[in-house]
């Protein structure tokens, strides 16, 4: 006698396997309706405050209606440009002696284990560090380029570490086909693996850099001032940076000083989103060459 | 004869899977290696043409003689050792990123030996002896990956002949390959063996008869026999041969 056949009636586990993938839409919901409470909340407070002149703008103690974030969003743009500009070259150079160079051997592991214990240090030991090492040992005093330094030195470890997985994506029998043709391990890399691992790279670079746009804490301690009038004029200038300007706005006794931190999250939320949208927009381009 | 290798030793670590080998690679012909799975095989052909050192841990011991210089002394370049002894693999590794004719000409560029005046002459001629000319001849700008596990096998042999190396080792390139495919190899392989001396490791009994004037069988590491593929197949000395190719063990 042969069963019938069912297709129909429940599978045993079914319930199971519905509950948990309404428990994983509800994960993914979460973050998404944290940032749209997060971006209305601020849009409510700071909106009004968004002209030219608020982005163009010096601050203002006394006056939060005519206070502006004109040089904090140069010296964050300062600190962006000299932070990868210093970051890249190193971070990539870096990654590509760990993984084409020196794969496997002992040197690498203890670099492996220095670089994603550095990953893990607080930011503030970082502004330490800076103080220590580029503002007091190295006499660059509280300047900009003193900054950038210290939140390259932050970045490094992510910027490494990314590069390092991008180029891992790339085979190795496409590295074998180009050294069995008589290439160097350098024409190699250069001809062969980054072009391929730079959609990666530049991912995962880009998005260090918007890591450092947001820190705070290793600013304060290498000495970002909190009020200064005018941006930044060279690498050896006073600077501030956004996320100081809002921080010394939220901490005026006057509430409508808020208004005006509001606005500047907004600012940086923006150029965050520029940010990762040419990280995007780079990583597709080159996709969509390579296929 | 082109290559004589003495004594060659090859170790992953403290495991030694190539244990003392010596053998002579006639000039200008065909020569095929066989023997099961893991047998050193392609450690072996690692070794002729300086690969073999790029597995991190690897070790070796022994001369490999490329004419009549070891290609281990001290002041021997690998990379240049690669220019004179060309590989191609198991699967076929056309480069993802370049066109077919880039492929063809991917070992000028790499080594900037690239001179733009040459290069259609060069891309025709490395196309017609790997056979695959006919069909590209029209598509030259498509990507190298756009074309048929066969036709991108034979590419990267195009890519091979293209830097024009003395020797070619062959590491089982039909493997991935249906016998039509196959057959086209085999073919282009014998219109081209008066000019290049190559190595081939095959696990195909038939193609080794059919294209090697010379066979070896490796088993475990260690040369068992080494003679004209006709006495070795026809009139085996080592009852481990005759064992292998009636295809009682392997
Ligand atoms: N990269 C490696 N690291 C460590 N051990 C390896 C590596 N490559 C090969 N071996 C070992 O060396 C031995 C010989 O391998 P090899 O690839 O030379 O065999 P083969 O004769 O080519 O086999 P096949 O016919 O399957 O290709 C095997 O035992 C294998 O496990
Ligand atoms: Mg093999």
């Amino acid at each position: 006698m042969r069963r019938p056949i069912d297709l129909t009636s429940a599978r045993p586990g079914v319930f199971a396997e519905k509950a948990f993938v309404w428990l994983c839409r509800l994960g993914a919901a979460i973050p998404l309706t944290m940032l749209a409470w997060l971006l209305y909340r601020v849009a409510a407070a700071g909106v009004h405050r968004l002209s030219w002149s608020f982005l163009t703008d010096p601050p203002s103690q006394l006056d939060a209606s005519t206070a502006g974030l004109g040089p904090a969003l140069l010296g964050t743009l300062w600190l962006i440009v000299l932070t990868a500009t210093i970051a890249l070259p190193i971070g990539i150079g870096a990654a590509i002696y760990l993984e084409e160079y020196s794969r496997r051997s002992k040197l690498a592991g203890v670099l492996e284990l220095a670089i994603a214990n550095l990953a893990g240090v607080p930011s503030i030991v970082y502004g330490m560090l800076g103080l220590g090492l580029f503002v007091h040992a190295l006499a660059m005093g509280e300047t900009v380029i003193a900054g950038a330094l210290t939140l390259a030195l932050l970045i490094l470890p992510i910027i490494i570490t990314s590069a390092r997985e991008a180029l891992r994506t790339v085979k190795d029998g496409l590295r074998e086909a180009a050294l069995g043709l008589g290439a160097t391990r350098w024409q190699c890399t250069r001809q062969v693996v980054l072009p391929m691992a730079l959609p990666g790279i530049l991912t995962g670079a880009i998005l260090a850099i918007a890591r450092a746009i947001g820190e705070t804490a290793p600013l304060v301690v290498v000495g970002a001032v909190a009020f200064i009038l005018y941006g930044p004029d060279g690498v050896d200038a006073k600077y501030t940076a956004l996320p100081m300007q809002i921080f010394q706005w939220t901490s005026n006794p006057k509430r409508a000083f808020l208004d005006n931190a509001a606005a500047g999250i907004l600012v940086l939320m923006a150029t965050l989103l520029v940010i990762n949208g040419v990280a995007i927009w780079l990583r597709n381009r080159y996709q969509s060459r390579r296929s | 004869m082109k290559i004589t290798v003495k004594g060659l030793r090859a170790s992953f670590g403290d495991h030694e899977v190539v244990k003392g080998i010596d053998l002579a690679v006639p000039s200008r012909q065909i020569t095929a290696i066989i023997g099961p799975s893991g047998c050193g095989k392609s450690t072996f052909l690692r070794c002729l043409n300086r690969m073999h050192e790029l597995v991190p841990g690897a070790s070796r011991a022994g001369q490999v003689l490329l004419d009549d210089t070891d290609v281990y002394a001290d002041d021997v370049d690998p990379v240049l050792v690669r220019r004179w002894v060309g590989m191609v693999f198991q699967k076929p590794n056309p480069f993802p990123s370049m066109s077919i004719k880039d492929n063809v000409v991917a070992g000028l560029r790499l080594t900037h030996r690239y001179d733009r005046k040459d290069a259609p002459g060069v891309i025709e001629r490395a196309l017609r002896q790997a056979a695959l000319w006919d069909e590209v001849k029209d598509k030259l700008n498509d990507p190298g990956t756009s074309l048929s596990g066969g036709q991108q096998q034979r590419l990267c042999i195009a890519r091979a002949l293209a830097v024009n190396p003395d020797v070619i080792l062959l590491d089982e390139p039909c493997s991935a390959l249906d016998p039509i495919a196959t057959a086209r190899i085999e073919e282009l392989l014998l219109e081209i063996r008066r000019d290049y001396t190559m190595v081939i490791v095959t696990h195909n009994m038939g193609q080794a008869q059919r294209v090697a004037e010379h066979t070896a069988f490796f088993l475990q590491g260690e040369l068992v026999e080494f003679d004209t593929t006709a006495a070795l197949f026809g009139n085996p000395r080592d009852p481990r041969t005759a064992d292998y190719i009636a295809g009682r063990f392997g």
